[in-house]
Order: C-alpha cells, then sequence, then structure tokens
C-alpha cells in the first residue's frame, strides 16, 4: 500500500499540522512516511500545502506532481490540484469559499463541510480535524487507535487534554462526509 | 530498539549534533535552515552536554569562531544556507589550510546573490571544487533523506577528525524542510580534555606543556618552498581521501541500460522516476554519489561497459555534470537534466528529459 496525498489550503487552517497527525500515525502502524511541505514566503492568510506519502515501503520522491488524494480547502489549491489527482484517485473539499467546484469525471469527489461545522461546534479550531475524518472515511488507511497514538506523538503533552475533542471532531468529519461523485 | 521518531532534517541536524558529543555550535540564521539553530536554542544543550551553542554577530564571525573552537581540538560546528557559505569561505579555506576538523552543514537553495529561499543544488562547485582560494578540498557528504541528516553528522565528524579536514554536509531545502522517520543514535559523551588530548594533543592548542613545544595553528607560509611541502602534504592527504572514503548508492543498475547520476533530494525524485519509466519497459538505474568529494569517479567507469548512457540530474545548470563527464571520459553519451531558481523537478519531467535526451 502507497498512499500519496497532498493537503492543500491558506495558512492557520491546520493544513501542515493535520499532514504531521497524519504521518506520525502512519508511524503507529510501523509504516514509511514522509512529510513535504511548501515552504515559500508564506504567511497566516497565505496559501500552504503539504505532501503526505504513507507506504508499506521505503518512499522514493518526496516531492510529486501525482497524487491518489487531495484534500482541498480553499479555491487556489483547487485551481492547482484538481488536475494533479491520478485518474480514478480521490478529491475531498470543503465547499466554503470555493466559487469553481471540481468537474473532473474520472475521479472520486467528496464534500466535506469542515468550516460550518466547526463553527457550529463552536470551536474553529477543530475544523483540520473534522476534515481529517471526512478522509479517512473514504480512505481508512488509519484505524482510530493509531490515530489517537499519533495524536499524542504530535501534540505537546500539556494539550493531551484536547485529544478526545480531537476524536470526536474526526468522528464529526466521518459522520458528514458528503458524496459527489463515485466511480 | 531505539525509537523511531517524526523529524524535519534541520531538526535532526541539532539533535544529533547534541548526541554525538559536539562541544560546540555557531550560526547565524537563514532560511531554509534556521531549525537548525532554534532545534539547539530549545534543546539548551549547554545545560545536558555543556555544549555551546552561539547565534555569531554574522556568518563571518560563526566561522571564525569554529576556527577558533577547531584550533582547540574541539567538535566544533556550524550550518548555514547558500548566501550565508558563501560569507564563510574565507573562513573555511583558512580552516583547510590550518588542517582543522569541523563540520560545516550547507542546506543549499537557489542563486547567486540572494536567490531565493526554494531548494536547490547550485552550489556542487562551491562546495566540491574549493569555493574559498587555494588548493583544497572539503570532504562533501550529500544526504538524501532525514535519516542520513542525521548519519552523515556523525559521519562527517568522524571523517573531519580522521583527516584533520573540514567536512561539509551538503542539503537541500527538500531535505532540511521535510519530516521523515528517524533513528537518532545514543549519546555519547563530549570528550574530556584528556581525550581531547590523546585524540589530538599532537596538534591542537590545549595548552603548553613543558615537555612539548609550541603548536601553532597557522595557514600562514611565507617561504614558497615550504608552501609547497605543505600543499603537497595536503594533496597527499587528498589522494588518501579519494582512495579510502569513496562512498555510495547503486539502485537498479544491474540490468540498466541508462543511469541517472543524482544526489540529495534529486536522487529522491529520481528513484520515483525509474519507477515509472520502468512500466513503461525503460530500463534505467541510478548511481547515487554520497560523498561528492570524493566523486565515485570508479564507480560510475566501471558501468561504462554496460550501459547506453548516463543522465544527471541536478536542481543547478549542470554542475556535477562535469564529474560524471570525466568519469566517462568519452565512451558513452552523457547528458544532464536540471531545474533552477528552486523549482523542484518532477519524477515524470525527469523521464520526459531522459527519453528526448537518448532518442527512447
Amino acid at each position: 500500500m502507497t498512499e500519496e496525498i497532498i493537503i492543500a489550503g491558506f495558512g492557520g487552517q491546520g493544513v501542515l499540522s493535520m499532514g504531521k497527525i497524519l504521518a506520525y500515525s502512519g508511524i503507529m502502524q510501523d509504516q514509511e512516511v514522509s512529510w513535504m511541505p511548501s515552504y515559500g514566503p508564506e504567511m497566516r492568510g497565505g496559501t500552504a500545502n503539504v505532501t503526505v506519502i504513507i507506504s508499506d515501503e521505503r518512499i522514493s520522491s518526496p516531492v510529486l506532481n501525482a497524487f491518489d488524494s487531495a484534500i482541498v480547502l480553499n479555491q487556489q489549491s483547487m485551481d492547482k490540484f484538481e488536475p494533479l489527482v491520478k485518474p480514478g484517485g480521490t478529491l475531498i473539499y470543503d465547499p466554503n469559499g470555493i466559487t469553481h467546484h471540481p468537474t473532473r469525471k474520472d475521479i472520486n469527489i467528496y464534500q466535506i463541510e469542515g468550516t460550518r461545522l466547526a463553527a457550529e461546534g463552536g470551536n474553529p479550531k477543530i475544523f483540520n480535524m473534522i476534515i481529517l475524518g471526512g478522509f479517512l472515511k473514504v480512505k481508512p488507511i488509519i484505524n482510530l487507535d493509531n490515530l489517537e497514538k499519533g495524536l499524542k506523538k504530535s501534540l505537546p503533552v500539556r494539550h493531551h487534554n484536547l485529544i478526545p475533542m480531537n476524536i470526536e471532531a474526526v468522528q464529526t468529519g466521518m459522520d458528514q462526509l458528503i458524496t459527489v461523485q463515485k466511480l | 530498539m531505539a525509537e523511531v521518531k517524526l523529524m524535519k532534517g534541520n531538526e535532526v541536524i541539532a539533535e544529533t549534533a547534541i548526541r554525538c558529543g559536539c562541544d560546540g555550535y555557531f550560526g547565524y540564521p537563514i532560511t531554509p535552515q534556521s531549525e537548525v539553530m532554534e532545534t539547539l536554542m530549545l534543546r539548551k544543550p549547554w545545560e545536558e552536554t555543556g555544549m555551546v551553542v552561539v547565534q555569531a554577530e554574522s556568518e563571518v564571525a560563526a566561522i571564525n569562531m569554529v576556527y577558533g573552537g577547531a584550533s582547540c581540538g574541539k567538535k566544533v560546528m556550524t550550518s548555514s544556507s547558500s548566501p550565508g557559505i558563501s560569507l564563510k569561505q574565507e573562513g573555511i579555506t583558512y580552516l583547510a589550510g590550518a588542517e582543522l576538523p569541523c563540520l560545516v552543514v550547507d542546506v543549499m537553495r537557489g542563486g547567486p546573490g540572494l536567490g531565493t529561499i526554494q531548494p536547490s543544488q547550485s552550489d556542487y562547485f562551491q562546495a566540491t571544487k574549493g569555493g574559498g582560494h587555494g588548493d583544497y578540498h572539503l570532504i562533501v557528504l550529500a544526504p538524501a533523506s532525514v535519516q542520513e541528516m542525521s548519519d552523515f553528522v556523525a559521519l562527517g565528524f568522524e571523517l573531519a577528525f580522521k583527516y584533520r579536514n573540514p567536512a561539509m554536509v551538503l542539503a537541500d531545502g527538500v531535505i532540511g524542510q521535510m519530516m521523515e522517520k528517524v533513528v537518532l543514535p545514543d549519546y555519547t559523551p563530549r570528550w574530556t580534555e584528556e581525550e581531547i588530548e590523546k585524540i589530538s594533543g599532537s596538534w591542537a592548542l590545549t595548552g603548553k606543556k613543558k615537555n612539548r613545544e609550541h603548536h601553532v595553528i597557522t595557514s600562514l607560509e611565507l617561504e614558497a618552498h615550504r608552501q609547497e611541502v605543505f600543499n603537497e602534504k595536503l594533496q597527499r592527504k587528498y589522494r588518501e581521501i579519494e582512495a579510502n572514503e569513496v562512498r555510495y548508492e547503486a539502485i537498479n543498475c544491474e540490468d540498466a541500460d541508462y543511469i541517472f547520476v543524482a544526489y540529495g533530494s534529486c536522487a529522491r525524485i529520481c528513484q520515483k522516476s525509474i519507477q515509472l519509466a520502468r512500466q513503461e519497459g525503460i530500463k534505467v538505474g541510478l548511481l547515487r554519489p554520497i560523498t561528492l568529494y570524493p566523486f565515485p569517479t570508479q564507480p560510475i567507469s566501471d558501468l561504462c561497459s554496460k550501459v547506453k548512457g548516463f543522465m544527471s540530474v541536478e536542481m543547478s545548470a549542470g554542475q556535477m555534470v562535469e564529474d560524471v563527464r570525466l568519469a566517462v571520459n568519452g565512451r558513452v553519451k552523457v547528458d544532464f537534466y536540471g531545474r533552477m531558481g528552486g523549482v523542484v523537478p518532477t519524477p515524470e519531467e525527469i523521464v520526459d528529459a531522459l527519453k528526448n535526451k537518448f532518442s527512447i
């Protein structure tokens, strides 16, 4: 199994930390992982993306131009990464702020209303975990036990009290995923 | 078993330095390697192992602090990225001229000038052919993974002391910024004064005892013939390094018709290109130099009788390709594919370049 994932959105949405939690969870399952961020002169509100690869085998290139899955959280990222999903691959996006919805017919497309759900839950900080839940519903490459272990590894100990809330957010994401197009 | 961690390449440089008994780090921040000193400052190794960490007032100051520490037989290092390494060149050639061991880490970004903060490999010439003035070489190690960022800090110090020569870890922004699994080495205590006396006591400034002459650390010799004798000694050392320290990795070369030669992040990208090319029936392998100096000339030369050609893949305008051409010496075709300015090539475009250049 090799899963090549791009997560892309605005800086401050938790894109990089979502990738880090995925990568750490992969390690908890004894898999090979890589986490390669874009590190341009970016700031809160600018674009941010990270390539995460989780594999049973040695990982070759950490930099990719074609992805099994794209998790897209703003319009710029949609424009950039929709064309880079492999045929038969998966695109998951938050429709909030998206004016040009994906049009490809050869990929699986899902929506997860992370922004709305996080706002309704009264905590915008769990946004990225809702999105991650949606992704894991479609691609169950990480089981919830290992995700919890991954969270423990990637969060500082002083934030470990927040782990149950994060797991709950993942569950919300899994429950609220909307299928737009399934091949 | 040692714990598997998920860390950035830059963080690993810092963590391994502490663990392998480094005495001092002297640096000045610059993207994309600022996490090296950030990690050291967070870790506060001066409280744990006694390792000194100094943010110097400039790169020039930092490399001269390294010169001072190295003169005393201490395990000292600095790190920077391309423009900062340019500033350190005077100090580096003095260190080479005074035969001082130290570790210099360069996490390359695009140039020339201030260039860009994105990854690049356009400092191959600077790292392997001098950089500073005078007939000298650094021992240059090129990590292609976060694990090798750790391994080569330890190896760099080992080789630097073995040959009394500065060693360089030549990484790029990809390897510095990415996170991968890493197993860090166990702690090695810093050398005691007695151990330094034993290891480097024949030359280091350890405090003059009555039973020995003064030790003089200098790169200055005004008498031409004596300087030439010293140059010949340095050259003998470089020949010894070339004979003993070549390191490389050959991947899928056994049945290959074409060979990519690539180091660092380009070597990782080429491994994906090999998978893609082989799906199309094109047999490609990878010769990955691990030491850029000494360059794996012989292993490349040995492949010439078995393959149709070599393609050097670099994030530069074509630098290492010159060493590939020297190794191949006209026997088969050598070509080049590169991207510049901080652009990282994709696995697909490398395959396309191979097909174009070799009419496959």
